[in-house]
């Protein structure tokens, strides 16, 4: 198992390499440039000129990877100009909010995903099934911010029982309670779509696993139902179910950009959104393959925990 | 069934807790708290030091903070005294000597004198200056005439010009004139614009990451001391999400209220403050090829637009129709006798007629919005009707705004025959110097990037940039506005009125046409 994970993780580099050329061509060919952005109107040649002097940018693009490359390998992601402070604090500060939201929105789809896929199973066209299957197609059918938006109108503005947005109360807040009240909005509107594909497939997955002979011989030899699905059918559905799970990881954080910006949710999506807008070279080329770093790092994760339950895939 | 009883007891579970977490959610639901300002900003500022700054957004907080030299008189854009008492200027318009007022002093001490302003000054202009690397300086081009500053003696300042500049004494009310103090700055180096220290009549207290900004008020101030005890500036760059904020409560005041959403604040509830402010949206013409090479089209372009329609649909009355290149907020420059183009498409069409252009197809560039463009997308496409109603063939090309700037700004030469812009500036100067002169050309390292040309208004702007006298410069200002109306390089569309929303707990609260937001004669009850 070491060797395997190992391995996984050396077939990584290449990869995040990759990356780091892909996203630096993006934003070396992308048109409009940071000095046209801090000077808006005031952008004349001279004046770009001098700033992207300031910034390092009169120097040949080849040039600039290289030195982006080196500084990173050294934990040094470079000044970000449109928020004036390292790029690496303010990654790791924005992608722990991320991560609670996202996480919170990960744990809640991937729960309520796999209860709803298997109480669908378990009671194939019966009144459970048919309202779960109604339910889930809604979720699915929604955008996720324009649910957002609709709960903002609902909970918050209406009934006054959650605050508009934000990670904590401007004015006396920052505890726990505090964090879970911001967090349940966004939260759950995040959670909506992921949780209706997770119990689409585990449904089905559990609705192939009940069809198979090991499922009838334990029924067979007096296994409660309860115990059935529970303890055989679920543990042999996972197998096919986490895959899943690792890809709609990556859908609800790059879900979470939207959500973010509905939410105010000081997190890397909308920060990212905004380094675009405003051509902050070094806080995208950052953000990106940080961003591609863990999600690569997941998945990484993920087929280690396949094999794990599965001794069929080769380590 | 059992299955079925498991999930029930998980729906009682899951009910419980929601029960349990809404009183919670209830009484914790806050009222903002009496003394505390809350602003619903549009965006994160990048940093609170006046000399790195180009955003309005931020500069709202600044003003707050910190204080120039010399200010905007309040309700006007003329220029009053500051932190300096009283000022001369040398009968050639090179030298200009300030007199500081006494005994200001600095959020952490610093006395204000001569050689802090000195300090400030050689900080953004001279490039061996030992904290000139607390930059990039993307304004300082603003005080580039300054050839030299002296600390006379200690409440004695002398700047000395290397050319008349009338504009200076503007530029020194913009907020990038604003002062810092020289020992914060030494103290704090790059990250200076993250511990601010002014003299204003708040101070700085704290910056959290996307969350807030929170100054408070400063108890040694020298002048009347602030409304408030503390103002705390949220960023929340969704107009959708900031309208919701104000709805509920969990701001006091918001900027930039989406037109769309104005109704939403009728009633004894909320305020809705507007005003006018140095803001003009215009579509440039290129004069130089195609059907706007011919003066009769571009009038005629000028009547077929109904900007009634655009400021009273499209914008619901936050904009009012501009009748020339220079915004009516510059009471003292503006030329009140300029009648804006009248919309009459009959008109335009006897001016195409009489143009016997036969060509009337138009590329126009569109941007998807950006700083002043209001809505830019909605005005194209009526703008788009206008024109095609009397006979030009109009294909909009849009842009997102960098991409935008970075094709307009060189010149539409070659490209497009019109591009929609717009523009905020602190002086009358500004706009036309860059904009309009033929030595502003894209490849001249201007904006006029529709190649207009009249000599007449060249040496009308030249001559009101080197004169001393306010009462010469107007009267320079007004001739140059009557011709540029006449040939028409622009569509003069609107000027924007900025507007804010407060809650009916916020008391003294007015807007001021330079678009900043002081903040400190507020109450908020």
């Amino acid at each position: 198992m070491g060797s395997y994970i190992l391995k996984r993780l050396i077939s990584a580099i290449p990869v995040l390499l990759g990356i780091t050329v892909i996203v630096f061509l993006i934003m070396a060919l992308i048109p409009g440039d940071p000095a046209t952005a801090i000077l808006g109107s005031y952008a004349t040649p001279e004046n770009v000129e001098k700033i992207n002097r300031d910034l390092g940018l009169d120097k040949p693009a080849v040039v600039r990877y290289f030195i982006w490359l080196g500084n990173m390998l050294t934990g040094d992601f470079g000044r970000s100009f449109s928020l004036n402070r390292p790029v690496l604090d303010e990654i790791l500060e924005r992608f722990g909010a991320t991560l609670i939201l996202a996480g919170t929105s990960f744990v809640l789809c991937s729960f309520l995903g796999i209860l709803a896929g298997v109480v669908s199973a378990a009671r194939q066209y019966g009144f459970a099934d048919k309202a779960i299957t109604f339910t889930v197609l809604i979720g699915i059918s929604i955008p996720s911010f324009f649910l957002g938006m609709m709960m903002i109108l609902l909970f918050a503005v209406n009934l006054k029982w959650l605050p508009v947005s934000g990670m904590y109360a401007i004015y006396g807040g920052g505890d726990l309670p505090d964090l879970l009240k911001h967090l349940i909005m966004p939260a759950l509107a995040l959670a909506a779509v992921a949780t209706g594909v997770i119990a689409r497939l585990s449904r089905s997955a559990m609705l192939e696993v009940l069809r198979q002979d090991f499922i009838r011989t334990a029924r067979a030899k007096g296994v409660k139902e309860r115990r059935v699905i529970r303890g055989h059918a679920l543990r042999a559905a996972m197998v096919s179910i986490i895959p899943v799970l690792g890809i709609q990881a990556g859908f609800v954080l790059s879900g979470a950009v939207y959500i973010e910006i509905v939410f105010q949710w000081p997190g890397i999506g909308r920060m990212l959104v905004n380094a675009i807008l405003q051509r902050d070279i070094l806080l995208v080329q950052g953000g990106v393959v940080f961003v591609a770093a863990c999600y690569v790092l997941f998945n990484i994760a993920v087929d280690v925990a396949q094999s794990m339950l599965d001794p069929r895939i080769k380590t | 069934m059992q299955l079925m009883n498991w999930t029930r007891r998980g729906l009682l579970v899951a009910a419980g807790a929601f029960l349990a977490l809404s009183p919670l959610a209830r009484t914790a639901e806050a009222q903002t708290p009496p003394g505390v300002l809350i602003v619903g900003q549009i965006a994160e500022p990048k940093s609170l030091d006046p000399a790195a700054v180009t955003a309005v957004n931020d500069f709202r907080i600044l003003v707050n903070l910190y204080e120039g030299l010399v200010q905007y008189k309040p309700g006007t854009l003329e220029v009053a005294p500051g932190l300096a008492e009283s000022w001369e200027i040398s009968e050639d318009g090179t030298e200009y000597t300030f007199h500081l007022r006494e005994g200001v002093t600095f959020h952490d001490g610093t006395p204000l004198n001569a050689e802090a302003v000195k300090f400030n000054f050689d900080r953004m202009l001279d490039e061996n200056h030992p904290f000139h690397d607390t930059g990039p300086f993307p304004l300082a081009f603003f005080f580039s005439a300054v050839a030299s500053t002296e600390a006379v003696d200690e409440l004695t300042v002398k700047f000395t010009l290397n050319e008349p500049y009338a504009p200076f004494l503007s530029n020194l009310a913009y907020p990038t004139g604003l002062l810092v103090s020289p020992d914060a700055v030494e103290a704090g180096g790059a990250d200076y614009g993250r511990n601010p220290v002014g003299t204003g009549p708040f101070k700085f207290a704290e910056w959290r990451s996307n969350e807030a900004v929170v100054i408070e008020k400063n108890p040694d101030y020298w002048g009347a001391p602030a409304g408030t005890e503390a103002v705390v500036f949220r960023p929340i760059t969704d107009a959708n999400t900031r309208v919701a904020e104000m709805l509920a409560g969990g701001i006091d005041m918001m900027v930039e209220v989406p037109p769309t959403s104005l109704s939403q604040f009728q009633g004894d509830d909320f305020t809705v403050v507007e005003q006018a402010g140095p803001h003009v949206w215009f579509l440039i013409l290129n004069a130089k090829e195609g059907p706007f090479a011919e003066k009769l089209v571009r009038q005629a372009a000028n009547y077929a637009i109904n900007k009634e329609a655009i400021v009273n649909d499209v914008l619901e009355g936050t904009a009012d129709v501009a009748a020339g290149p220079t915004p009516p907020a510059f009471a003292w420059a503006y030329n009140d006798s300029l009648e804006p183009y009248a919309y009459d498409p009959e008109k335009a069409k006897e001016l195409l007629a009489e143009a016997g252009v036969d060509d009337l197809s138009l590329t126009f560039y569109v941007t998807e919005g950006g700083s002043g463009m209001l809505d830019p997308i909605p005005m194209a496409t009526a703008m788009q009707a206008d024109l095609n109603a009397v006979g030009f063939d109009v294909s909009i090309e849009t842009y997102e705004w960098n991409t935008f700037l970075g094709e307009v700004n060189p010149g539409l030469e070659g490209k497009a025959d019109m591009a929609e812009m717009a523009w905020m500036t602190n002086d009358p100067d500004t706009l036309p110097f860059l904009a309009l002169r033929t030595d502003a050309w894209p490849e001249a390292g201007g904006f006029n990037s529709g190649y207009y040309s009249n000599p007449e208004v060249d040496e009308l702007l030249e001559k009101a940039r080197v004169s001393t006298s306010q009462d010469e410069r107007a009267d320079f200002y007004k001739q140059m506005q009557e011709i540029v109306h006449e040939d028409a390089p622009w569509v003069f569309v609107a000027n924007w009125k900025q507007n804010a929303v407060t809650s009916d707990r916020v008391e003294n609260f007015s807007l001021e046409p330079s678009f900043l937001l002081h903040l400190s004669e507020v109450v908020k009850n």
